[in-house]
């Protein structure tokens, strides 16, 4: 099955990229951005058939090295 | 005194460390290859600058889950030395032994120049060829040494006399201007500037050289 | 009916003639497997058909010449068992379509030619040309070259320290990015591309291949139209991170005595690399591309054969030794599989799924590919211009300070400040960016190396010979102004459409300087690269051979650097002023005019005052040194002072010129120098021969010129300090 993990930064941890991204949009005219933040997207191919168990293991992945949980949360998706 | 530098795939500055230590110890130092699982023997781990992984996914984050790192974090707790400069320093905080974390600078840019560092605590096997308040230049050369660390930490490794060293001019957004920081127990310090770079006058100066002086003198005392 | 069809032969780059030479090569109608490589040999990247002729007659050789053009990179001997490998390349066209990865995977290519031969990479220069400021496509181009550059050599762990960054509007469409790497290997064992011994496996190591850059080299060899932007498809992605662990493989294979020859995979991937060691040996390949490690599922022999996957290696190893080779590159994490063998048949046989997917003659497509004798016009002289014909500035004060703050003039600190550029621990403190020539220790000796890129393209658009000469002489002045004895160069030839016989003029004139300027400074080519079809929509860049010159200096401890020492120090200026004002940068930049006669340079008086400025660094004579050349006097004297905070007190010796010709000329082969005793360096100078005057002396904090007026020196620092990060601070342009 897939897993589809998103890794953000935690709110209130100062994002330099996604403030550049707000800043370049609103100068290439887009308004109304309020707020951007940048983040990951890792898209894994598991062995494992049981969804709750490759749960399990992506979130095991993820305490250990897909996020640094000092300052990043992580979501993750599996699919089918 | 028998020291060592760890090498991960993509490490730069491992020559550089071993060069600069070497200057100071007279004697040969080690290269460690990060798949290896004993640091016994070794007074003093080093933690080199570079790209290890190729700064891939978080900077240092592969190299902290290396199989040499649960020895050199052994070391560390056991009380013995540790210093990461650059992606070491990068590479001691993914591993925990040192708080907080390195994010981009905050310009974004990689940035490599002089810079005026400020030695807060000269008290410390590290800096004691340094005094408290002293200013002196190292180079920096990186793209994340922006230092974070929540609210609470930062009173505690300020309270603790955990900062090492502070920027005189901000280079890179680093809160409270930190540039070094030891562990609670102070056998730990991670690093952005480069002390390796500036030991040998004809290079531009020596005032890295002080620093493994002292190291050694302490380390043999 | 004919499988290949017209169009597909024209698709492929390839004209009638060239397709009825494919047809007689071949005896029969080409797969389009072989077609895809006949297209990729012949292109103007690979064969240098245009060029060749031309380049031929360029002086290659030396008594410490090792190597010239023709392998990987040039090498040359510095004594000590040391050897010095280096070559400039560019990587134009893909820089513009995608700027950070063109820009990056450009170092990570000629890193890779370095490497090759045995050398690790210990310093990286970057000859950077993009259009006018205000063009809306620079600001963007310029972040992201400039990052590229940064994220592969910062990562390499190898200093980038030096360069050239300018722009001028020829470059609106075709920027330039020419980089340089310059190695050090043990002279005793050194890698060439030659396979040989019948039944040796072929090995493939390093990266996968993917359907990255197919068609790169053919792109490389077309003028840019508006649908070029559809082809980014074909722009490769740099993984500097796999070419260090390459790099740390093949130079620990290095280490034994497996290799019997090696070549990187550039352009032309797997194609080129395979049909150069065969031609190079005289032997055969026989290739099985199923072993061809894959990144993608289902691809093409064609998309293999064509692939400009990077950080790729193909070696010949001795029989026996593929096991411990193996094991190498396993511990650095890097593919390792064996693709081939070395046969007699003279041929590059394709196997695929069981089958014949190619097979053709390797000597008639590798040497006997197209050599083409382009119509050519040379260009016209210009009329003179004399010094009077120039206006003279309101106040030649803030005129330094205006060159010195303009775009082309200013400090590029902005550039250099994001390449790590003392990595390695050898980048001497004279030698680090914003001096003459950068300088680099060869590590654990006394020994340094000096190096410097230059070229300045207006001289070479008035007079492709006198600009063809000026280059090689600025690098040979720069890298005289530290002390370092020059050595050899790198030559990396930009140009327009070649097929324009008055593009073509501008080469051939170009060569012919390059090579006069080489033969009387003692200072061989030993490498270059040729990148032809620098236009868009009919208009060409300016001609721009970039030169990359090396010099050694023995005890770098004598090495001086630009910037003024000490107080009451004697200015003195070394070669003849005759104010020459045609081409210069005043000229372009204050009176907006780019007329006039590109300087004349005496190719003597370079020698002569070269070998002085050198003898008596080396003697101790002089304190610091700077090469005069854009700008002329005022600005060199402007940048000794902003390099060192200190001022300095100049006395007008315009005598009959106009004061600003005096100051502003561009009269070639003269240095400024800083003495301790002005009279033993004049009287020495006197002894040579060599024209010499004190000028005026080191003096407070502000630059003063009889005549012309005074400005603090910390005033005109802030001001070539400012323009390139108030520029680039602009937010108008796209996050990288």
């Amino acid at each position: 099955m897939k897993a589809k993990v998103h890794v953000t930064l935690k709110n209130g941890v100062l994002d330099p990229q996604g403030k550049a991204i707000e800043h370049t949009l609103g100068s290439l005219g887009f308004k109304g951005v309020k707020q951007a933040r940048q983040g990951k997207f890792i898209e894994l191919d598991l062995a494992e058939t049981d969804a709750d168990k490759a749960r399990a293991q992506v979130d095991e992945m993820c305490k250990k090295l897909l996020a640094n949980t000092v300052i990043e949360n992580y979501t993750i998706d599996i699919e089918g | 005194m028998k020291a060592c530098v760890i090498v991960f795939p993509a490490s730069n500055c491992d020559r550089d460390m071993k060069v600069a230590l070497e200057r100071s110890l007279g004697s040969p130092v080690d290269m460690v290859w990060h798949r290896e699982t004993d640091l016994s023997g070794y007074d003093l781990v080093t933690i080199p600058g570079g790209f290890s992984y190729g700064d891939y996914l978080r900077c240092g984050a592969m190299a902290a889950r290396s199989p040499i790192m649960a020895e050199v974090v052994k070391h560390a707790q056991r009380g013995a030395p540790v210093l990461g400069i650059c992606n070491g320093f990068q590479v001691l905080c993914e591993s925990g032994l040192l708080p907080g974390v390195l994010m981009r600078n905050a310009h974004l840019k990689f940035i490599c120049k002089d810079v005026s560092l400020k030695v807060e605590n000269a008290n410390t096997i590290f800096t004691s060829g340094y005094s408290s308040g002293e200013v002196v230049t190292y180079p920096v050369a990186h793209h994340d040494g922006n230092y974070f660390t929540d609210a609470e930490t930062l009173k505690a490794i300020e309270g603790n006399g955990q900062v090492a060293f502070r920027y005189v001019n901000n280079p890179n957004g680093s809160i409270n201007d930190i540039a070094g920081v030891l562990n609670k127990a102070g056998n730990v310090l991670g690093m952005m500037p480069h002390p390796e770079r500036l030991v040998d006058p004809l290079l531009g100066g020596i005032d890295g050289k002080p620093m493994f002086d002292g190291l050694v003198k302490s380390l043999a005392a | 009916m004919s499988a290949i069809t017209p169009e597909i032969v024209a698709e492929h780059g390839l004209s009638e003639d060239e397709y009825k030479m494919v047809l007689e090569i071949m005896g029969r109608e080409p797969n389009i497997n072989e077609l895809g490589i006949f297209s990729v040999m012949w292109s103007e990247h690979c064969s240098y058909k245009s060029s060749k002729k031309w380049l031929k007659t360029l002086p290659t050789k030396a008594p410490w010449v090792i190597c010239g053009p023709g392998e990987n990179a040039g090498i040359i001997d510095i004594g000590d068992d040391d050897a010095i490998i280096f070559k400039m390349e560019s990587h134009n066209h893909p820089s513009y379509i995608e700027p950070y990865q063109g820009a990056a995977t450009g170092v990570g290519g000629i890193m890779r030619d370095v490497f090759t031969m045995g050398a690790r990479p210990i310093a990286n220069l970057n000859a950077l040309r993009f259009g006018v400021p205000e063009h809306p496509k620079t600001r963007h181009l310029v972040h992201g070259v400039v990052e590229g550059i940064g994220g592969y050599g910062n990562c390499m762990g190898v200093p980038t320290v030096g360069g050239e960054v300018e722009f001028d509007a020829s470059y609106d469409g075709n920027i330039l990015v020419n980089a340089m790497c310059v190695g050090l290997a043990d002279a005793k064992n050194i890698f060439y591309c030659a396979a040989a011994g019948i039944g040796n496996p072929v090995v493939y190591v390093g990266s996968k291949t993917g359907r990255d850059g197919i068609h790169g080299a053919t792109m490389a060899s077309t003028e840019f139209t508006a649908d070029t932007e559809e082809k980014r498809p074909t722009v490769q992605v740099g993984d500097p991170f796999t070419e260090k662990l390459l790099l740390e493989a093949c130079l620990e294979l290095m280490q034994t005595d497996a290799i019997v020859a090696i070549q990187d995979m550039g352009a032309a991937g797997l194609t080129s690399s395979s049909f150069e060691m065969a031609s190079s040996g005289g032997v055969g390949i026989d290739m099985n591309l199923d072993n061809v490690p894959q990144r993608e599922e289902n691809m093409t022999p064609y998309e293999m054969m064509l692939s400009e996957s990077q950080e790729r290696m193909l070696m010949v190893l001795k029989p026996g030794k593929e096991e411990m080779a193996k094991a190498i590159f396993e511990k650095w994490e890097l593919d390792f599989s064996i693709i081939g063998t070395i046969t007699n048949t003279g041929r590059m046989r394709l196997f695929h799924g069981g089958e014949v997917v190619a097979d053709l003659p390797i000597n008639p497509l590798a040497q006997a590919s197209p050599e083409y004798d382009r119509p050519y016009v040379p260009t016209p002289k210009r009329a003179p211009l004399a010094p009077g014909d120039v206006k003279a500035p309101a106040d030649c004060m803030a005129t330094i300070k205006a060159l010195v703050s303009s775009p082309n003039g200013c400090s590029k600190r902005w550039v250099w400040e994001q390449y790590d550029h003392m990595v390695m621990g050898d980048t001497t403190g004279l030698g680090r960016p914003g001096g003459d020539a950068a300088m680099v220790r060869i590590h654990g000796s006394q020994k340094a190396i000096a190096m410097s890129s230059d070229v300045t393209p207006r001289y070479v658009f008035a007079d492709p010979v006198e600009g063809g000469r000026q280059a090689v002489a600025e690098t040979y002045r720069n890298i005289s102004a530290t002390g370092a004895l020059p050595m050899a160069i790198t030559d990396n030839m930009n140009f327009g459409n070649p097929q324009r016989p008055e593009i073509m003029g501008q080469f051939v004139g170009a060569v012919q300087g390059i090579g006069e300027a080489c033969i009387a400074l003692d200072y061989p080519v030993v490498s270059g690269n040729v990148s032809l079809y620098n236009e868009t929509n009919g208009q060409g860049i300016l001609p721009t051979p970039t030169i990359g010159g090396v010099g050694v200096i023995q005890d770098v401890s004598k090495a001086v650097g630009m910037g003024f020492v000490a107080q009451g120090e004697a200015i003195v200026l070394i070669g003849a002023t005759a104010g020459h004002l045609g081409c210069s940068q005043y000229l372009a930049e204050i009176e907006g005019r780019k007329d006039g006669p590109a300087p004349h340079v005496d190719l003597v008086a370079e020698r002569k005052n070269g070998d002085f400025v050198r003898g008596q660094i080396l003697a101790g004579a002089i304190t610091a040194c700077h090469d005069l050349s854009s700008g002329g006097l005022g600005v060199g004297l402007a940048e000794m002072a902003m390099k060192s905070g200190l001022g300095a007190d100049v006395e007008d010796q315009s005598g009959e010129l106009p004061l600003h010709a005096w100051l502003f000329g561009e009269d070639q082969a003269r240095y400024l120098a800083t003495t301790k005793d002005a009279g033993a360096l004049l009287a020495a100078a006197k002894a040579a021969g060599v024209v010499a005057s004190q000028i005026g002396i080191v003096d407070g904090k502000d630059l003063t010129i009889a005549g012309a007026g005074t400005i603090s020196v910390s005033k005109l620092s802030d001001a070539h300090e400012k323009w390139m990060p108030d520029y680039m601070a602009h937010p108008d342009f796209e996050v990288g």
